[in-house]
């Protein structure tokens, strides 16, 4: 029998806040019923189950037992979906029962405080993509591929069992405690459970996280259009179509945000087509080929200018473009991988696995793969989304373990199918492409013959094969086009081809991936900006009241001017580092980003604790202990190592010795005012990894304690108090997963039965 | 062909749902569910409020 949390509350009959209205059918299914519906083994389901866990288990030995010499996609496939199956069938099902336990006949927020705007009750499958479309950006398509240096395996362990036991869980948890407060913010509750000390300490890493994440984004971007006619054409297009769009929701045809959506895919389709007729003409070529700093400056411009815009004429429109590519790009693909199912020739560890130096990112394998890889395993960027919009649009409590958890495990499959993109094309052709050009030297001659030096199995690497891969894709180079947006876009343009168009359409697939990966970036950028401007803004206001004003202009100016510089000096000290940018900088990205989750898990161990739920708290303690000694480890690594290739401090101690003994270059910087560029950006690494860590650490001590006390105060058997929104009855019913349930059937009939007019939950509102 | 508009029309419904293009019609629903003594919004009304809501309360897109 499974206790509900508010039993006591509501145990005498027709008193507490849930006794439910007698003249409406049940709002939830009764739990006895629902258990015993769980528990009952038909052989059709014995069935159903035993043959996913065969085809899974049949998958994992294929990809980490047989290891032939290449190894099919569709394995890959096999092992995720089955593995996601079972972790949501069976592991989400404990931590429902055991942490969240929601019950259906309290209102969610989107019930009791209705308003038609933000708070509307919205249909779960519906909610399921729209929170999917809210929390997939860029980042899954990133990561793995940088990852792909390790060999095929490290990454895909790591997002399939990373999302399984962390990612998801820390999804569901902080929307389902959100929820339960009417849809506060991660910031919120992290001062209401941690305290003064703890919360600001998770407020100004947040803002802080967001600066690096912000910055790293225009960075991918930066890199994926430098010297690259066709991409500048295109994705600089993409701002006049959202401008028109806007106007046109705005005046023209206001609400038709399906048929504007169309237009602008047209036309989105039309700039990639132009681009490529443009970069083909000698003053395109001229007046598009632009330089990394450039392209930069383009940015942090951009970036304060749609900051400062009104909603409706930018933001708003690329969302509305953003989420149409988003959910048709990712179906397309899954459709994609499973018809042509590519064979993959990358070991399942590379020589890389075991060293601590590799071209693409430094570090050994831990803990940096698992900071590498960050969105699509664990993304604690994820508990900002989770708690704020999403939690104000659910139904019924028991759908946020298909939302939450569910959600997150949908994105963790991009990640896999953009690590299978990055795995499909040639390994050489991955090294010439993502290392650094100091190592590489920037021709198709140079770059073959450092790859081939390296001593890959099966690699042997002409420069023919480089040139002929920038022709397909319609580019002048494909050399040191790091930062994963690139590779990606080659090993999309390469699976896609073979789906539809032939080799003659690889340029457009890859301009078409490089498009996407933009417009998300762009407006992850354009909206961070805005979110860190009023977190920056709340924060001044404390001291000067006036910065609280929002309207504001002045005030809105400079804080937005403020957060542009800050993301924008990060930027452009990735665009011109010597190191090579990426390959410093990302690290920086994933441990932020994981920092934000040991956070996020910090703070919904603290609630969970308050709840009472001792036994059971290492669901959230065994992610929050990794993500913790992961994030810890790595930042200890960048500020300690000794190895100047993964050490901050020692790089700069080595550069500011050879500057200081008068060498005018050194290393990869090749000349002085470099080799100072590279003293200056590791310290600011440093800097920045010091901060982030003793901020995450003080939020970790702060729940650690919390949690503490909250085992004292049970043992003693003081009442806790909770920081919920007092329960109401609920007055509505739907099924909580995809597939209605037997006993939800039967609810949802008798709901059909009501006449209309009662069916809507009509609460003394006005 | 009965079933594929069926199947369309739904699939059509759903994605409408997800880009949130069915906003005015929730807020309507609502609107006249919960018994407002005043007028609802005109469809232009309520996606200007929409827009500018956003304006004042900015929501951060996942990386």
């Amino acid at each position: 029998m499974v206790s509900r949390p508010d039993d006591a509350v509501s145990a005498a009959q027709g008193g507490g806040p849930l006794t439910a209205d007698p003249k409406l059918p049940p709002t939830a299914v009764d739990a006895a019923v629902s258990e015993a519906e769980d528990r009952k083994w038909t052989p059709a389901k014995i069935a159903l189950w035993s043959a996913i866990a065969l085809l899974g288990g049949v998958a994992w030995f294929m990809l980490a037992i047989v290891r032939g010499e290449t190894v099919n996609a569709i394995w890959f496939v096999f092992a995720s979906v089955c593995t996601y199956l079972i972790a949501y069938r069976f592991y989400s099902k404990v931590i429902e029962r055991l942490i969240t336990k929601p019950d259906d006949r309290r209102a969610t927020p989107a019930e009791y405080k209705a308003d038609g705007k933000d708070y509307v009750r919205t249909d779960r499958n519906v909610l399921f993509g729209h929170h999917f479309a809210a929390i997939a950006g860029a980042g899954p398509l990133v990561g793995p591929v940088i990852a792909a240096q390790m060999g095929y395996l490290p990454g895909t362990m790591w997002i399939i069992l990373g999302v399984v036991f962390a990612g998801a869980v820390q999804d569901y948890l902080v929307m389902f405690f959100s929820m339960r407060r009417g849809g506060r913010s991660l910031g919120q509750m992290a001062r209401e459970e941690l305290g003064v000390i703890g919360g600001t300490a998770a407020l100004v890493a947040t803002l802080l996280i967001m600066v690096i994440i912000v910055a790293i984004l225009a960075l991918v971007v930066v890199n994926a259009l430098g010297e690259s006619p066709w991409g500048v054409f295109s994705v600089g297009t993409t701002i006049p179509i959202a401008l028109f769009m806007g106007v046109y929701l705005r005046y023209l045809r206001p609400g038709k945000v399906m048929e504007v959506s169309l237009i602008g895919f047209v036309l989105l389709m039309a700039a990639i087509i132009g681009g490529g007729a443009v970069a083909g003409t000698e003053w395109g070529a001229a007046m598009f080929h632009l330089d990394k700093v450039t392209i930069a400056w383009g940015l942090i411009i951009y970036g304060f200018i749609a900051a400062i815009l009104p909603v409706w004429l930018l933001l708003a429109p690329r969302d509305y473009l953003s989420t149409f590519m988003k959910i048709g790009v990712i179906g397309m693909l899954a459709v994609a991988i499973i018809v042509v199912r590519p064979e993959i020739n990358v070991p399942a560890f590379s020589e890389f696995a075991s060293r601590d130096n590799g071209p693409v990112f430094s570090g050994a394998l831990f803990p940096f793969l698992f900071v590498t890889i960050a969105c699509g395993a664990l993304s604690g960027f994820h508990a900002l989304i989770a708690s704020g919009t999403t939690p104000k649009l659910i139904e019924k409590e028991r759908q946020t373990r298909f939302i939450g958890y569910g959600g997150m495990l949908m994105e963790s499959f991009v990640a896999i199918m953009a690590l299978v993109a990055a795995l499909s094309i040639d390994r050489g052709i991955y090294f010439a492409m993502n290392a650094p050009a100091a190592l590489t030297g920037g021709t198709v001659e140079t770059a073959a013959v450092w790859v081939n030096s390296l001593g890959l199995s099966g690699v042997n690497l002409t420069p023919d094969m480089l040139a002929q891969t920038a022709k397909d894709v319609g580019e002048q180079s494909i050399i040191s086009r790091s930062g994963g947006a690139p590779t990606l876009a080659v090993g999309l343009a390469h699976i896609m081809q073979q789906f539809i168009g032939g080799p003659a359409m690889m340029a457009f697939w890859y301009h078409f991936a490089i498009m996407f990966e933009a417009l998300f970036i762009l407006t992850a950028v354009d909206a961070g900006t805005r979110v860190a401007r009023f977190m920056l803004q709340d924060s001044i206001g404390n001291v000067i009241p006036k910065f609280k004003e929002h309207s504001w202009r002045i005030g809105a100016w400079l804080t937005t001017a403020v957060m542009v510089a800050a993301w924008g000096a990060v930027l452009m000290m990735g665009v011109t580092d010597p190191l090579g940018g990426i390959n410093t900088l990302l690290p920086l990205f994933g441990i932020s980003n994981q920092l934000l989750a040991a956070i996020a898990l910090s703070v919904c161990m603290a609630i969970a604790a308050k709840r009472g739920s001792f036994k059971y708290l290492w669901i959230i303690v065994v992610p929050l202990a990794f993500a913790a000694v992961v994030t810890i480890t790595a930042s200890f690594q960048k500020i300690f190592a000794t190895t100047p290739a993964v050490g901050y401090f020692a790089n700069n101690a080595a550069f500011s010795k050879a500057l200081a003994d008068g060498k005018t270059s050194f290393g990869s910087a090749k000349t002085q005012a470099a080799m100072e560029a590279v003293v200056r950006n590791t310290m600011i690494q440093g800097i920045l990894s010091i901060v982030f860590v003793v901020l995450s650490l003080i939020v970790i001590v702060a729940a650690i304690l919390a949690t503490i006390k909250a085992f004292r105060d049970h043992s003693a058997g003081m009442p806790m108090v909770d920081n919920e929104d007092r329960p109401r009855a609920s007055r509505v019913f739907a099924p909580a997963g995809l597939i209605p349930t037997p006993s939800e059937r039967e609810l949802m009939a008798k709901w059909d039965e009501l006449p209309a007019d009662q069916r809507l939950g009509k609460a003394g509102h006005h | 062909m009965g079933a594929g508009a069926v199947g369309f029309r739904g699939f059509a419904t759903y994605f409408k749902g997800i880009m949130g293009a069915d906003a005015y019609t929730k807020y309507l629903e609502h609107h006249n569910a919960s018994g407002h003594a005043e007028a609802p919004m005109t469809e232009r009304e309520f996606w200007r409020d929409r827009t500018d809501r956003q304006d004042s309360n900015p929501q951060g897109r996942c990386c």
